[in-house]
């Protein structure tokens, strides 16, 4: 549902994490300012808007009574359920690394045939939503069910998230420590495991904890498996009792598993320091033939691309071809398509606008409230949908009554969901532009706004642009939160094509898949572009 | 048979007169504006309702489609601020639930005229619009006729284990197991639902039970009986391997469950609210449920099911009165089981 990073280990934040190095020398210089006031009252509002799912949860389960609350959380289903997602998380995280790390490998530091194309290749399963290659899978082998299928889609739709951060990571290392390794006798599998790879530990710790917090989000692709996981099961709850105290209860221990892997991951990354510290430029990595290996090699390259475009893309088209013309023929493809392109437009550039004051906190003023601020927004992206969606249907239908079933309250429920996505490239930006730059503009007579509109503005035009897409990304490709908040009458790609799909009508469903991914492939490739740029050595 | 089909063409013909045109409420005048409509109903036959409607008026109708309990708690928690104006469900328990909070206004008397007293409740404030009947689909290659089971309750025994499917997370089985409820009792309704748990394949949709079951996945399934009809009538690719068995006998498993239709007492636009029910229980909208791809029985205006379908009086449902299902308690007998 959310295919693309949104946490600050993506290879877009990579940047920020690089130049933040350069950092603390800089904020040294920053004249001693408060901060604009409506800037920080920006990022304070939005920031407690952020906190209203996970308090929504609370208070729910507050109010529910333990009781109640007890009877409905420790009882057999909800073991089942824990059972499911506990084993979909434990067995899917662990392939998606191996098979990201590899493929990273591969592309990156060997001369296999078509390393550069497969480069690319390899980053677009992120333009196929997961419930789509679900779609395709079904289609394929009507008798997938279960952990096991669950498995095979998820791990085929999500290794980029891992590939791509551990690529980027590949092509930053500083090849002469592998050399001295190897110059002192180490042989290249163990210079692999002992210094290429713990060198891959941030990059390969976050694309896990975004794998497994879309294992725990992710909805459409299990439904459609008969797989139950604490989301698809609130999803139930929802249809049979709106959004009754069963519903929360689970998404209470759903929001526990979030919070558990986050905890998890923060502990993982370790003290370790991996910035160079020497002068110079980092040697580029030297490119290792195979050998007798390269045909594996090249196999295992092209099987997960098939499997996991291919699949796909072949079903879609299949889907398309049995549907024809008819498929097309009313208003509806063209108007869903319209109110996604809109949604996305607007939802992307909310975002962004509101991210700019938090990450413009972050950079120029730093302090422990600009750091909490941006924390709290980390945390509640990371939380699912239905849980964001199921606070947001509540809070408004008790208390903003005005901004029930409106757009408004989708925008704001993407908002929530997408923020980090903008505000990691808004920051890794912002840190770019010198202060004093905008500086020497007033000081030479521009009012500070005409300043800021000329100098800062213009710079981090192409950060802002970048995060406004993945978060375009995001929107395009959202299910749950979008059922649940559109207002009446509403219908996106991923709307119709989930009431397609539930009425079995799969070449019906195909013209939204195939502009879904149309939409995301554009945006899928910009973000691998980017992640090339900011690590070329 | 076709005789009479003609007959009763003829008679709704003359029905038609006395129908949609003339039964709003008489004072408020011709329906005009807009109205939107929660519809738990197939989205394909409200929109086909919804446009021959607009064809007809002039008024702009706006769905928002949704599961039966999701839209009925939902509009008891919007309360009076509701924007629904017209509440349409697939089963009766979820209309119920909106009528229990007192939320529906009195259904016109030109509409209830429409539809015979034992499609609708008594209360009159709300009417059946629609039918549907329960149904044992099943792959003839892996059950034979004579292992069918006599009725509904057969399925709690042991046997039947991994042997059949259903839909559990639906409001139409939930539908189902609300007459079982209100037929037999909490005590066997809920032993019934622990021994589903232990021997029922849970799907995702009756269409997807359907599926399975054609594929040979499965050998039979509890669904509605339109869903076999609509895919027979279409490519037949989800069904051409599966047969259809009704328990009939007033067994629970025969349960036929009405499709309701309520207006808001809220509704901004109860002229318009009010046509629509009209028009939807009038000889035009129950045609389009006779003709058209739904397979639903239709209920009112004398209009006959379609000649596919086994007519509704020989299907020798139990009675049940559908202002008495109770959709909460099947829910919670449902998450206390486990199948929720």
């Amino acid at each position: 549902m959310k295919p693309a990073p949104n946490l600050p280990q993506q290879p877009a934040g990579g940047s920020a994490r690089g130049r933040g190095a350069a950092g603390p020398g800089r904020r040294g210089r920053v004249p001693k300012r408060r901060p604009p006031l409506a800037i920080v009252l920006i990022a304070v509002a939005v920031s407690l808007l952020g906190l209203l799912p996970l308090g929504y949860v609370v208070v729910t389960a507050a109010l529910t009574g333990w009781t109640e609350l007890s009877g409905l959380v420790f009882r057999p289903r909800v073991g089942e359920l824990l059972v499911n997602t506990i084993g979909l998380v434990v067995v899917t995280v662990p392939i998606c690394a191996v098979v990201g790390v590899l493929a990273a490998w591969l592309v990156e530091r060997t001369t296999i045939p078509g390393a550069r194309v497969f480069a690319v290749l390899l980053a677009a399963p992120l333009a196929v939503p997961a419930f789509v290659n679900s779609y395709g899978w079904v289609s394929a082998i009507p008798s997938l069910n279960g952990l096991w299928s669950g498995v095979l889609i998820a791990s085929l739709s999500y290794f980029p998230l891992v590939y791509l951060p551990c690529a980027a990571a590949l092509r930053r290392l500083d090849f002469t420590v592998e050399e001295a390794a190897a110059s002192l006798g180490t042989g290249p599998w163990r210079v692999f495991f002992r210094v290429v790879l713990p060198q891959l530990r941030l990059p390969l710790l976050g694309g896990s904890l975004l794998v497994g917090l879309h294992l725990l989000a992710e909805y459409g692709a299990f439904a459609m498996i008969r797989f139950d996981t604490f989301t698809t099961a609130i999803v139930d709850q929802y249809r049979s009792t709106f959004n009754g105290p069963a519903a929360t209860a689970l998404a209470g221990v759903l929001v526990l598993c979030c919070l558990f892997l986050l905890v998890g991951e923060s502990a993982g990354r370790g003290r370790a320091r991996y910035a160079r510290i020497g002068s110079g430029v980092a040697r580029a990595a030297r490119r290792r033939p195979l050998g007798a290996l390269t045909p594996l090699g090249w196999a295992f390259l092209a099987g997960v691309f098939v499997l996991s475009i291919g699949v796909p893309f072949w079903s879609v088209l299949r889907w398309i071809v049995a549907g024809g013309a008819a498929a097309w023929a009313d208003g509806v493809v063209v108007s869903a398509l319209a109110q996604t392109v809109l949604y996305g437009a607007i939802g992307a550039a909310v975002t962004c606008g509101l991210a700019f004051p938090i990450a413009f906190l972050a950079i120029r003023f730093p302090s422990r409230m600009a750091r909490a601020l941006e924390s709290i927004n980390y945390v509640t992206s990371s939380l699912p949908g239905i849980v964001t969606a199921l606070a947001l249907v509540t809070v408004s239908i008790r208390l903003v009554q005005p901004l029930y079933q409106t757009a408004v309250l989708v925008i704001v429920a993407y908002l929530l969901m997408f923020l980090p996505r903008a505000l990691v490239n808004l920051r890794a930006g912002l840190a770019q532009v010198p202060p004093g730059l905008e500086e020497a503009a007033r000081s030479l007579g521009r009012p500070p706004a005409a300043a800021f509109l000329g100098v800062t503005a213009r710079f981090i035009a192409p950060s802002a642009l970048a995060g406004a897409a993945l978060v375009f990304l995001g929107i395009v490709n959202e299910l749950t939160a979008t059922l649940l908040l559109a207002p009446n009458g509403t219908r996106t790609l991923a709307i119709q094509f989930w009431s397609q799909v539930n009425d079995i009508n799969y070449a019906g469903a195909a013209p939204y898949a195939l502009l879904m991914i149309a939409l995301s492939l554009p945006v899928t490739y910009l973000l691998f572009a980017k992640s090339r740029l900011v690590s070329a050595p | 048979m076709i005789a009479s089909i003609g007959i009763a063409t003829v008679l709704g013909t003359s029905a038609c007169s006395a129908g949609a045109p003339t039964s709003p409420p008489a004072s408020s005048g011709k329906p005009s504006g807009s109205i939107t409509v929660y519809n738990a109903q197939h989205e394909e036959l409200t929109q086909a309702w919804a446009d021959e409607f607009t064809k007809e008026t002039g008024v702009t109708v706006t769905l928002r489609n949704g599961d039966d309990a999701e839209l009925g708690n939902q509009i008891v928690q919007e309360g009076t601020a509701s924007p629904a104006d017209v509440f349409l469900t697939e089963n009766s328990p979820a209309m119920t639930l909106v009528d229990n909070a007192k939320l529906l206004a009195p259904v016109a008397a030109a509409t209830l005229e429409n539809v015979p007293e034992q499609y609708r409740p008594s209360t009159g404030n709300w009417t059946g619009i629609a039918a549907r009947s329960t149904v044992f689909a099943y792959n003839p290659k892996l059950l034979s006729e004579e292992d069918l089971p006599a009725s509904l309750l057969d399925l709690a025994d042991p046997s039947w284990k991994g042997r059949w499917a259903a839909s559990p997370s639906g409001a139409d089985f939930q539908a189902i197991v609300s007459a079982l409820l209100e037929l037999k009792g909490e005590a066997q309704a809920k032993s019934w639902l622990a021994a589903m748990k232990e021997n029922a394949v849970a799907y995702k949709g009756n269409s997807t039970v359907m599926k399975a079951i054609n594929a040979g996945e499965i050998p039979a399934g509890v669904i509605y009986h339109y869903y076999w009809f609509g895919d027979q009538a279409g490519t037949g690719e989800n069904s051409s391997n599966t047969k259809m068995h009704y328990f009939k006998n007033q067994d629970p498993g025969a349960f036929v469950s009405l499709s309701g239709g309520g207006v808001l007492g809220t509704s901004k636009n109860p002229t318009a609210a009010q046509a629509f029910l009209a028009f939807i229980t009038g000889k035009a909208g129950q045609e389009i449920l006779q003709t058209g791809t739904s397979f639903e029985y239709p209920v009112a205006s004398e209009t006959d099911a379609n000649p596919q379908l086994v007519p509704l009086d020989e299907l020798e449902a139990p009675e049940v009165d559908p202002s008495k299902l109770n959709s909460t308690r099947v829910t919670d007998l449902m998450t206390e089981v486990g199948l929720l």
